[in-house]
């Protein structure tokens, strides 16, 4: 039994997006209980790519990621040496002429979002990534983009939260969330009410078993783990298509997707697809998986892979995450859904919750990411 | 190229178990192929040896496995399988099994309890220095200090013996009254307790201290003592090499990946040597460490049973050896002692270089492994799972494919892409 003092905000959810919200709202001064089922980080944030990058598929979310890239900047110089921060900058690589021309206008976007990118042509290209297969036309490179390790990230979000007078616990899991309530059941079965000014969901894919109803599945992701092979890459390369594969729910699809790691190893991806929870590999979408990146980079080939796993990102229908007031339950807010884009995006949500909770002004329109909002239906897989 | 290959029974190792399955499979009739990594069949114990110098039972089972028809692939990882069907990469690409039925026979690994000092170069296991001094590793004038546990340390010692090197201490870790109970339950195995004499003239002059194990390991640039102790003293011997482990653990990656019930740490097996999942058979040291004799009557009934044949006349000599199993686990697991002996700043986890001191008991394998990337390197925990399990009691970690490192084009396919 604590006799703590009653919380002002209750988290539920120690992700990356949970552990943002916690920071972030710890230093309005406010008085902050975080929760986790399992271990923070433990969730779709030990599996995601922690990619920090700039994404245009719409204009909000070229806004909120934008914003968010900016807001881990200004964390960098104080993460820890274990959140492997670092800056690499993005290759969005134009396989084919039809594609290179496209780069002019996905710069021309970035520029007015205050994004700094440099258009690569052929050589530049070559000279930049040696091992990049030739003949690729070119590519627009985003150098303030990041990789950072994600888990250990969420864990320095916490303990940035907690030395604020943030209170974690771990393997508590919510249920039964009311109106600024939420009933907890901690790791020996004790039961507990708690009762807080609002109430944070962040719990991922988890999401729908506490708010029943709301438009969230699991889209899952594979990604292959090599040995060390320090300078193979320098900067995290993606294709343009990348951008389709992500948008388009229907079927699976694979993108090329390569990420240089502070370690020396390299990280092949990414996969996406509907498949329930089922979190066994699907031999079928790591041939395809691989090929690709083969096809791109043939000297990955002799690299030795050591790993494969997945994960399941927090999809939404109309692919934004579901950040502010739930409208059913007063007092009760979301952040969640940010399926592949929660690494980044994590810090500019905790900034819209943030904001709203204490009534502030949003540093981005708000609109378009407000659970009530009108969802299309979920395309059929 | 990837390319399909299909066979009645495919067994994974080609030790004594394996060799067993195949022969007894193969001889009711069924199409087996038998996957090894190394290059030479009779797994740990007869494959560096001279087929002369092999006890007569090994080799009559080798004779008969080049007899049997069965097909050897030799120099062949396994690197992902599901039942029924199994990614191999070999010497001439990947390949996949499709096998109506599996014996996984993948033996047993050294344990190593990390302990100051013992990543120092010329620090090996026990098991490890005798492989490599068979496979020419110079060890004549060496000064060599034994810590082990179980039968493992006579023949090694003996080894070490008769290739000239000067034995220093060998010692047993298992407290004296274990060691003894379990030599006087050997009256019921003759032959190991002739052999166990054998190996032991052959180092006679040598101490053999039981209770005994090495605390650190000490030197510049490699190793020159190994502090010693009994738990209440502690003396330093000079040394060129330490062998040092803590007995066996079954090997158990395989299994686990099949999706096989592993209770207690080794692969949990029927009557018929049947694991939890129909169609997948294991047998020797992955379902329990008992030696050699153990390994090659399950391996029979293994085989016979993946043939669909029945093999309940070698029931009683397989749970004979079973009893043994159970015997040697309580002679010599090991002692809370050791625990003890890692500082803050041991590594735990080669691979990745992680220290004692960047873990904390109360997480769990996975945890402890995204935290502080224990278990996270090529040998994917095969190495730190262990001590962790013994350091903090966490669970053995989960595998994913590959199940060993393989070239990235291993996993790519022989089909067009789709798009
Ligand atoms: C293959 C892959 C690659 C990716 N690559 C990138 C990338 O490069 N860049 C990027 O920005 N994003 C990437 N992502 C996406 C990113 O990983 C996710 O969007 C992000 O981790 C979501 O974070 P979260 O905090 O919402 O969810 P989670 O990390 O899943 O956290 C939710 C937490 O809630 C807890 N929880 C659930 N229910 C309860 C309950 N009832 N009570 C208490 N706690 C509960 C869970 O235990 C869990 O810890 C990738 C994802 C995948 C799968
Ligand atoms: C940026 C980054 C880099 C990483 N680098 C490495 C690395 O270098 N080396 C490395 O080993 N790992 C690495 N990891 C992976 C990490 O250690 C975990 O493996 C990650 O959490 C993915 O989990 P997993 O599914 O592999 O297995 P786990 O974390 O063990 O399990 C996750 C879940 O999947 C289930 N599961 C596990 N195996 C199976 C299976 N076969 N079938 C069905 N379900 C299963 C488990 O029960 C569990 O619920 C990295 C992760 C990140 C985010």
């Amino acid at each position: 039994m604590t006799a703590a003092p009653r919380p002002d905000v209750v988290i539920v959810g120690a992700g990356i997006v949970g552990a943002a919200c916690a920071y972030a709202l710890a230093r309005e001064q406010l008085r902050v209980l975080i929760c986790d089922a399992g271990f923070p980080g433990g969730g779709a944030t030990a599996a995601g790519m922690g990619h920090i990058v700039v994404m245009d598929d719409s204009p909000a979310q070229l806004a909120l990621s934008a914003l968010s890239r900016r807001l881990w900047e200004e964390l960098a110089a104080t993460l820890s040496l274990a959140c492997e921060d670092e800056r690499p900058g993005t290759l969005w690589i134009a396989a084919s002429g039809e594609e290179f021309s496209a780069l002019d206008e996905k710069r021309a976007l970035y520029g007015r979002a205050g994004v700094r990118a440099e258009i690569l042509d052929e050589q530049t290209l070559a000279a930049a990534e040696p091992n990049l297969r030739r003949g690729l036309a070119g590519a627009l490179f985003v150098p303030d983009d990041r990789v950072l390790y994600p888990p250990n990230a969420a864990r320095w979000l916490l303990d940035a939260a907690i030395e604020r007078g943030a209170e974690l616990r771990i393997g508590s899991a919510a249920r039964a969330v009311g109106a600024g309530r939420l009933t907890l059941v901690g790791p020996s079965g004790a039961v507990e009410t708690v009762e807080a000014g609002a109430v944070v969901i962040a719990a991922g894919i988890d999401t729908p078993s506490l708010i029943p109803g709301i438009a969230i599945v699991p889209r899952k992701g594979h990604l292959v783990i090599t040995d060390r092979y320090p300078g193979l890459l320098h900067s995290q390369l993606v294709e343009l298509g990348y951008l389709h594969s992500a948008h388009s729910m229907s079927g699976a699809s694979t993108a090329f997707n390569l990420q240089p790691r502070s370690t020396g190893q390299v990280l092949i991806g990414s996969s996406r697809e509907l498949a329930g929870r089922d979190a066994s590999i699907n031999p079928a979408i790591v041939r395809d998986m691989v090929a690709r990146a083969v096809a791109f980079m043939p000297a990955l080939a002799g690299c030795l892979a050591i790993r494969t796993w997945t994960g399941f990102r927090p999809a939404t229908p109309d692919k934004l995450p579901l950040i502010g007031p739930w409208p059913d339950l007063p007092g009760v807010w979301i952040a969640a859904g940010h399926e592949g884009l929660g690494i980044t995006t994590a810090t500019g949500s905790a900034a819209l919750i943030a904001a709203g909770i204490a009534g502030r002004a949003a540093p981005i329109d708000a609109t378009p990411f407000l659970p009530s909002r009108p969802m299309p239906a979920m395309e059929a897989a | 190229m990837s390319d399909h290959h299909a066979v009645d029974v495919a067994v994974v190792g080609a030790g004594p178990a394996g060799l067993s399955a195949a022969v007894h499979a193969a001889e009711s009739g069924a199409r087996v192929t038998v996957i090894d990594q190394t290059w030479h069949a009779g797994g740990q114990i007869w494959r560096h040896r001279d087929r002369a110098e092999l006890p007569d039972e090994a080799r009559a089972l080798m004779a008969r496995f080049e007899a049997s028809g069965a097909q050897h692939l030799a120099g062949t990882s396994l690197f992902d399988a599901r039942p029924g069907h199994l990614s191999v990469l070999g010497p001439n690409g990947s390949l996949e099994l499709i096998a109506g039925a599996v014996v996984l026979a993948t033996g047993a690994r050294e344990r190593f309890l990390p302990f100051p000092g013992w990543t120092l170069p010329n620090v090996f296991g026990v098991g490890g220095l005798q492989a490599l001094v068979k496979a020419g590793l110079e060890v004549n004038g060496k000064r060599i200090v034994l810590s082990g546990s179980g039968p493992l340390l006579f023949p090694v010692a003996a080894t070490l013996a008769q290739h000239g090197a000067q034995l220093a201490a060998v010692c047993e870790q298992a407290p004296r009254g274990r060691v003894t109970r379990f030599a006087a339950s050997l009256w019921r195995e003759p032959g190991k307790l002739a052999q166990a004499a054998r190996y032991r003239s052959t180092f006679r002059h040598v101490p053999f201290r039981m209770g005994t194990w090495i605390e650190r390991a000490e030197g510049e640039g490699r190793v020159q003592r190994a502090i010693l102790t009994d738990g209440t003293r502690r003396w330093s011997v000079d040394c060129d090499m330490v062998g040092a482990a803590c007995g066996l653990i079954p090997s158990v990656e395989v299994g686990m990946a099949m999706g096989c019930d592993i209770v207690n740490g080794v692969v949990a097996v029927d009557a018929r040597q049947q694991t939890s999942v129909a169609g997948v058979y294991a047998a020797g040291e992955c379902t329990g460490v008992a030696g050699e004799d153990a390994a090659i009557v399950e391996g029979a009934i293994a085989g016979l049973s993946a043939a669909g044949r029945p093999a309940e006349a070698l029931y009683a000599r397989r749970d004979r050896g079973r009893a043994f199993a159970a015997r040697l686990e309580t002679a010599f697991s090991p002692r809370p002692e050791l625990r003890d002996r890692a500082d803050a700043t041991t590594i735990v986890c080669r691979c990745e270089d992680v220290r004692l001191d960047e873990l904390r008991a109360e997480w769990g394998a996975r945890q402890g492994k995204l935290a502080s990337r224990a278990g996270m390197g090529a040998c994917q925990g095969r190495v730190c799972g262990a001590a962790l399990a013994h350091l903090f009691g966490w669970e053995a970690p989960r595998v994913r494919p590959p199940l060993v490192p393989v070239p990235v084009s291993a996993l790519r396919p022989a089909e067009p892409l789709r798009d």
